[in-house]
């Protein structure tokens, strides 16, 4: 058995899997308070990337970077996870709001056209072509950003730690908030039952908007993950990311953020995987087999509980 | 409705088994007076099909009053969307299901014609023979792909045929190299980037078509067909019961109907219409590309169905007009900047009143422009080193009205956002601050217009038709001519 090809996919799939957890938390999220399938999440995930990569270049580009590592990333993150979740506290606001009470199309194509304007609107922003970067090499930085070499040849970047920790940051701040206070009790508690979660005092829509802000921000801070470890950012990169994402959500029962982490994880091995083992073009073929496999034996995904549906 | 209407009439009680609500409808409905609501009544007196028909004759004459190419290569093209939306209606309008795949079925189709009609595989079968076949192999996948989806409820479908419609555009793409598992060695099915070149035009039983009219007015004949069908199966049993699905599949599944075989039928029946949509594309064409069947053309698609109104077959026919017919004309700048004037002007003739702010905001727009143009081509004279986009009169108008600055990129890119950011805003206010509001947002948007959008006209396109898709659902959601109301099941 080839282990530098296993171990290799492996830490690939844990990273990518990683990022796939955290837009997988904000569709989790936003799924289940309103019930909506926000197409335009991933894009949020774009434009974090690229909020990440315009911090990048204001200090003198990847190759040459000449602040302090530390500071740069608090940057990146800062900057990517407030305008991810500005970005999408105002979708909420302006394209989501007047349709709650409208029929389940409705929402569910403006979701589809505030992806498709995000989209476009990048390329005309930004251009159409993949901004790639070769590596980081930050001189004046404290710790190189090369990594260290795993037993088996196998080359750990320190940029794939930092993407696996940060989650698991995150993941936990999440857990917190949501178990811990006011708000995120009011979140549990108009995910529940919204009707009845107004009645017994919630501001709903604040507490609306605090999850899309949450949940686009989780977005945001994924893209810089992307940015720090693949290099390479483009603007309809959203689409497959929100696809695969929300293929997570739904392995891991929507609406459950635990179920989010772990499906993330596992589409992230799997689609490694299969680009090491089988075949590069057709991940997404497993990735989707995948998707139908768990919608036919468990609809409700591997943690989620069934929902009785009343008439 | 006018405010001044006199307290209606005391109605007698309802009788017995007469529900009220049902008894009243006529009142209920919103009647137009004077001669417009003359003309509308007398309008639906005639019978649907009517209308169908003259537009079969009218679109009839259009290779007769002209023999430009391009506007009977655009006439095909609308014809080929209004098939596609044709059948996702039925998918979408009718049962309720929200198919993002749906172009993939229009893929198979292409592909399919393509297989069996050129060098390829060194298959030249009969077109009459080819269109059977595509259109039960369409309808066929389309069962395949709902099947699992059939316990799934809207936004799970969903997610499953986007999934479905991007995995074929891969296979469409790597298709060059298809090998069975990894194990034997790779096949060349679908051209993989190359796509499939050479393929024969129809030959529908000795009858070839090979000229533009000739396509033309087979898409016609298969429009009208597939129009004639679908209205014959809305007017049916299965078209009833598939709309009572969409309103509440849960009370349509009490009331004993077969909702799973139901959802299955509307699938394939899109799907079929879109096999059949591809064969006709792949003739005319004479090669495909898995580009063409990507989610812009899904997107495009959906844009048309849900302008006309989901659920209604002139909706269909109105939709793909009217978007297919501005994307045609946005691809020229000078055109585009026309429509671009017209529209904003139309929009504000219609929406502000009364007369004196109208003026006001008009009178403002033009003021606000020019002094700004005065005051920052004084400072910097190389804002106005540009250049406009439409000659003429207009031209020059804007010209002296519109700053064009020498290198627009970045600038243009800065206010695009602004312009989004200020549009977004104006929808919080209200009354005179709205209007005030507006002057400088016009000026803000024929800026960003001049510099960067018509410079870039396919991608204005698709960001416009995104637009259209959010604006449509907050403000019209039965589109021009849809019903008030389709839920997904």
């Amino acid at each position: 058995m080839n282990w530098n090809l296993f171990v290799t996919e492996l830490t690939a799939g844990i990273t990518h899997g990683c990022v796939y957890a955290l837009i997988a938390l904000g569709y989790s999220m936003v799924y289940g308070i309103l019930k909506l399938l926000n197409f335009a999440h991933g894009d949020i995930y774009m434009v974090g990337s690229f909020i990440g990569l315009a911090i990048i270049n204001l200090f003198g580009g990847a190759t040459n970077v000449h602040v302090n590592v530390v500071l740069m990333l608090f940057l990146m993150f800062a900057a990517a996870m407030l305008g991810g979740g500005l970005l999408g506290v105002m979708i909420e606001r302006f394209a989501y709001r007047r349709l709650r009470s409208a029929p389940r199309i409705a929402p569910l194509i403006t979701a589809l056209g505030v992806s498709f304007f995000l989209e476009n609107a990048a390329q005309l922003i930004l251009g159409a072509q993949q901004q790639s970067y070769n590596s980081f090499s930050w001189p004046s930085s404290p710790i190189a950003l090369n990594g260290f070499v795993l037993p088996a040849q196998v080359h750990v970047s320190y940029a794939q730690i930092i993407v696996v920790a940060g989650t698991i940051v995150l993941v936990v701040a999440l857990t917190l908030f949501v178990q811990r206070t006011q708000t995120g009790k009011a979140m549990r508690a108009v995910s529940f039952d919204r009707e009845a979660a107004a009645m017994m005092g919630i501001d709903v829509d604040h507490v609306i908007v605090v999850t899309f802000f949450i949940g686009s921000a989780l977005a945001g801070a994924a893209g810089v993950f992307n940015c720090i470890s693949y290099q390479q950012v483009f603007p309809t990169m959203g689409f497959q990311a929100g696809l695969f994402a929300f293929t997570a959500a739904v392995v891991g029962g929507i609406g459950n953020l635990p179920g989010s982490v772990l499906g993330g994880l596992l589409i992230g091995l799997a689609e490694a995987f299969s680009i090491g083992y089988i075949s590069s073009t057709f991940s997404q073929a497993i990735v989707f087999a995948i998707l139908i496999a768990v919608m036919l034996v468990r609809p409700s995904g591997l943690l989620g509980r069934a929902v009785v549906q009343k008439v | 409705m006018d405010g001044g209407k006199d307290i209606p009439p005391v109605r007698a009680a309802p009788q017995v088994g007469v529900d009220e609500w049902v008894a009243s409808h006529g009142e209920r409905r919103e009647q137009r007076a004077g001669v417009l609501g003359r003309v509308q009544t007398e309008l639906e007196r005639v019978p649907r099909p009517a209308f169908y028909l003259g537009f079969g004759i009218a679109a009839a004459f259009l290779p007769v009053f002209t023999n430009n190419g391009y506007i009977i290569r655009v006439g095909f093209d609308t014809l080929l969307y209004m098939l596609l939306a044709l059948g996702l209606n039925v998918v979408v309008g009718y049962a309720g299901l929200l198919d993002l795949g749906y172009v993939a079925f229009y893929g198979v189709g292409a592909f399919g014609y393509a297989m069996l009609a050129s060098p390829k595989f060194g298959l030249h079968w009969d077109t009459l023979l080819i269109i059977p076949v595509v259109v039960v192999a369409t309808a066929i996948l389309g069962l395949l792909v709902a099947l699992p989806s059939r316990r799934l409820v809207g936004d799970y479908l969903a997610i499953v045929t986007l999934f479905f419609g991007q995995f074929f555009v891969t296979v469409y793409q790597n298709g060059n190299h298809i090998s069975v598992l990894g194990l034997t060695r790779g096949y060349d099915v679908t051209g993989g980037p190359n796509g499939i070149p050479n393929v024969d035009n129809f030959d529908l039983g000795g009858l070839k078509i090979s000229s533009l009219q000739g396509y033309f007015y087979t898409a016609l004949i298969f429009f009208m067909l597939a129009l004639f069908i679908v209205y014959l199966v809305d007017q049916s049993r299965t078209g009833r019961a598939w709309k009572s699905l969409r309103e509440d599949s849960l009370a349509a599944e009490m009331m004993g109907m077969p909702v799973a075989r139901l959802k299955l039928v509307a699938f394939a029946f899109g799907a079929a219409i879109a096999g059949l949509t591809g064969t006709l594309f792949a003739g005319l064409n004479t090669a495909v590309f898995s580009a063409d069947f990507d989610v812009p053309t899904l997107i495009i698609v959906y844009a048309m169905l849900i302008l006309g109104g989901a659920g209604s077959l002139g909706g269909v026919i109105l939709g793909a007009l009217v978007v297919n017919v501005s994307l045609e004309v946005l691809r020229t700048p000078g055109h585009a900047t026309w429509i671009f004037y017209v529209v904003l002007l139309a929009t504000l003739l219609v929406k502000v009143r009364p007369w004196k702010w109208l003026a006001i905001v008009i009178g403002g727009t033009v003021g606000l422009g020019y002094a700004v143009h005065a005051i920052v081509s004084a400072a910097w004279p190389s804002s106005v080193g540009g250049q406009t986009s439409v000659g003429a009169t207009l031209g020059r108008f804007l010209h002296g009205w519109v700053l064009h600055p020498t290198n627009p990129r970045i600038v243009g890119n800065i206010t695009f956002v602004i312009l989004i950011l200020a549009i977004l805003g104006l929808t919080l206010l209200h009354g005179w601050q709205r209007r005030l509001a507006m002057i400088p947002t016009i000026c803000l948007a024929a800026f960003v217009w001049e510099n960067r959008l018509v410079v870039e006209p396919s991608i204005t396109r698709l960001i416009l038709i995104g637009v259209i898709l959010i604006v449509l659902m907050n403000a019209r959601p039965q589109g021009l001519l849809g019903s008030a109301r389709v839920e997904i099941v």
